[in-house]
């Protein structure tokens, strides 16, 4: 029996089978509540610590589950919890046990895809933040974005990098087996770009892109939906319009010399590598389509923050750091260095200078700069959740009804990360939901069904 | 002019590989320099755009590269950048398991089969419907059931190099001079006897041909098996360079492939000649 279920109900089945997730009595209950919302949202923090350390008391004493059973019967439950906390201090016991949050596992494995948006994940590596707070943590390069899934679903990897709507997906069941997956932070900001082949630099207006060939590196990423939306607004539709296609980041330059596409929606250091290379050049920056748009995120399943709160915790306040380390562009050139070499992302250290610096060639021949090309803010937004939903109905991917507020408070982990924040000293916004623009169209998370049908073209559903 | 045809056709080989490295040389020189680029932007670009260096290596890099390589094979830079040494190392032990455990399989099933023709005709429909799968087609689904991707690589080497081995075997069983096997039963000898002593030595050629080709397959399956998992091996390595599309590393690769599958098949071959027996 775990930890973290309640001792204090005494109808809890003794010897019960339980579920597979162990938080529910039964697999029907277990089903059910899946259906419904495939998990439960986390209680906060201090209710959570309340709890384990209540129920940790109350099995000292009745170890036997029987004897406990005929106690609570009698009393009641919230009568023995005041009874206990007579002469047992949960208040302090809580605090303590909170603050003190030795990890429970020290050595983990996190895996990352080779691209300037696992820049925390992977940094924090060579420049000690993972030690810093206390973890063990061995970076592990992942060959694709199913693979990474498949790997952290099998727990091979305690945590990874995904893109930012993979976790969504995951805790959805789309494409994959339903499993609460969370999102404690998010990577980064902007940072990608929509590259084209080097002929099609007389092609600027997306109108004349009809019959061209695009590629993306995941079907549940922001990319995807970012050209998706790009197009859409410029009259085109993304599905019959023009073909979209599900490329590793490392083949896109491959394809893109060899002609077999004309253009790629990509993360950064691949549309550098194409320019850099001299096979394409970037039309637009992500940016320029919705500024500040998250991208990728770091993910871990729920099962893992369960069973080990303090590693997890700790993994979090890792990664907050070194975001905020990253954000600072006096640090990028001395990042770009740390994660050049073959163990972290295997590129020449000028591309990654330029993604991260913003000072950058466009393969047209001209040197650009812009400081935002691509930024880290840690904060997961509920809102960007929302809105990714909004446009996972809008391309089908998602059928039916969805609650975005649920699916969004579920895996957006921003109370936690706020509170983790707050003890590091940073101020989190005092919201978890903020409206923002994406190509001049305000987005209100209050309002998803209305944004999704002010679109006009959409997959029919 | 009577060198001995071996002498001969070194020569021959010689002069076919450096006429190969010619004509490599001359098809991936420069073009020099392109465009007029400002030197600012010219900075932020790779040789390929600004000095028209072709996007294949030549056989100059490549000979360099592989220098650097062969002084320190066995380097470690973490989980991530290991010598290639230690990344053969990684494949060659992950086909060894895989094999081992075919080999396991293979021959004693092979044997039943071939002795018995009922449980042959009994298993004949999985085998026609099994042997062909791609034995990368099972990797989704072992990476889904057995949820441990150095398993399922494994696994993936298992099942690929099992049928060769298995077909073989059963058909070498068969195959048995009957004249051998009646001599067998007329001095009385039992099952088990007269499989070790009179059906092993006879069907050993072609059981050990079965395994020649197995380990041919699965070496060639590791590396495709390497590249979709990662993490460790030379099929993550031609991956890993692939990422950073350096060329010149992923010839070096392929190279080593060629060589450690050439060695794997030698080691076979000898075998194979040790227990064929004249008639």
């Amino acid at each position: 029996m775990s930890t973290f279920d309640n001792p204090f109900d005494p109808n809890r089945r003794l010897h019960a089978g339980g579920c597979s997730c162990g938080q529910h009595v039964s697999e029907a209950e277990h089903d059910h509540a899946a259906s419904a919302l495939r998990c439960e949202p986390a209680p906060s923090e201090d209710k959570r610590y309340e709890g384990v350390v209540a129920s940790a008391v109350m099995r000292a004493m009745f170890p036997r589950d029987a004897a406990r059973r005929a106690f609570l019967k009698s009393v009641g439950a919230s009568t023995a919890l005041a009874a206990i906390s007579q002469f047992f201090p949960l208040q302090t016991a809580t605090e303590v046990f909170a603050q003190a949050g030795t990890p429970e596992k020290k050595d983990l494995k996190v895996g990352f895809i080779p691209i300037t948006c696992a820049t925390p994940i992977i940094m924090a590596a060579p420049l000690g933040f993972y030690s810093k707070h206390g973890l063990n943590v061995e970076v592990v390069k992942t060959a694709g974005w199913a693979v990474i899934r498949d790997k952290t679903i099998n727990k091979e990897y305690d945590a990874s990098h995904m893109l930012a709507p993979m976790p969504i997906a995951i805790t959805l069941g789309l494409g994959a087996n339903a499993i609460p997956f969370t999102v404690p932070a998010i990577e980064n900001i902007n940072g990608q770009g929509i590259t084209l082949a080097m002929k099609h630099k007389d092609k600027r207006d997306p109108k004349d892109w009809k019959g061209m060939k695009f590629a993306i590196p995941f079907d549940y990423s922001m990319h995807n939906y970012l050209l998706r939306y790009y197009l859409a607004e410029h009259g085109l539709d993304p599905d019959t319009d023009v073909q979209l296609r599900s490329v590793p980041p490392p083949e896109m330059v491959a394809n893109l010399r060899a002609d077999n596409i004309d253009g790629f929606l990509a993360p950064d250091n691949i549309c550098q590598r194409a320019i850099y290379d001299g096979v394409g050049f970037m039309h637009i920056l992500s940016k320029e389509i919705w500024d500040g748009h998250p991208c990728c995120s770091f993910a871990a399943s729920r099962e893992f923050i369960t069973n080990s709160p303090n590693s997890f915790a700790a993994l979090t306040r890792a990664i907050v750091d070194a975001t905020a380390y990253a954000s600072k562009a006096e640090n990028r050139k001395q990042i770009a260095e740390a994660i050049a070499p073959a163990n972290y992302i295997n590129a020449p250290v000028t591309v990654l200078e330029q993604v991260l610096t913003g000072t950058y060639a466009d393969g047209l021949g001209g040197v650009k700069t812009d400081a935002k090309r691509v930024d880290f803010d840690p904060f997961p937004w509920q809102s960007f959740a929302v809105w990714m939903l909004t446009q996972m109905k809008r391309w089908g991917q998602i059928k039916g009804e969805v609650d975005y507020k649920a699916v969004a408070e579920q895996v957006y982990l921003a109370t936690d990360t706020g509170k983790v924040m707050k003890e590091m000293g940073l101020t989190p916004p005092a919201t978890s939901y903020k409206s923002f623009a994406v190509m001049g169209k305000t987005f209100d998370p209050a309002k998803p069904d209305d944004y999704l049908a002010s679109f006009k073209i959409r997959k029919a559903s | 002019m009577n060198f001995s045809l071996r002498f001969r056709a070194a020569v021959v080989s010689i002069v076919l590989f450096a006429a190969f490295l010619g004509i490599w040389h001359l098809a991936t020189r420069g073009t020099g320099a392109v465009a007029n680029m400002t030197p600012e932007y010219a900075k932020l670009m790779g040789l390929t755009a600004t000095a028209g260096k072709s996007a294949m290596p030549g056989p100059l890099d490549v000979g360099a590269k592989l220098w650097e390589h062969l002084k320190q094979p066995f380097y470690d830079n973490g989980p991530n950048d290991k010598g290639l040494g230690i990344q053969l190392g990684y494949s060659i032990a992950r086909v060894g398991l895989g094999y081992f455990l075919a080999v396991i399989v293979a021959i004693p099933l092979g044997f039943l089969i071939g002795m018995s023709p009922l449980i042959s005709k009994a298993l004949d429909p999985f085998i026609q419907v099994l042997k062909p799968i791609s034995p990368l087609a099972w990797m989704p689904l072992a990476l889904y059931t057995i949820k441990d991707s150095s398993i399922s690589a494994i696994f993936v080497i298992f099942i690929c190099s099992v049928w060769p081995m298995l077909l073989n075997t059963a058909f070498g069983v068969a195959a048995v001079r009957k004249e051998w096997i009646n001599v067998a039963r007329t001095l009385e000898v039992g099952t088990i006897r007269r499989a070790f002593t009179v059906i092993l030595p006879a069907a050993a050629p072609t059981i050990l041909t079965g395994m020649r080709i197995s380990i041919g397959i699965a070496w060639l399956v590791i590396v495709a098996a390497e590249m979709l998992v990662g993490g460790t091996g030379i099929g993550y390595f031609v991956w890993n360079e692939w990422n950073n599309l350096s060329i010149t590393n992923v010839i070096i690769a392929i190279l080593m492939i060629g060589i450690v599958g050439m060695l794997l098949d030698q080691i076979l071959a000898r075998f194979t000649r040790m227990v064929t027996f004249p008639e």
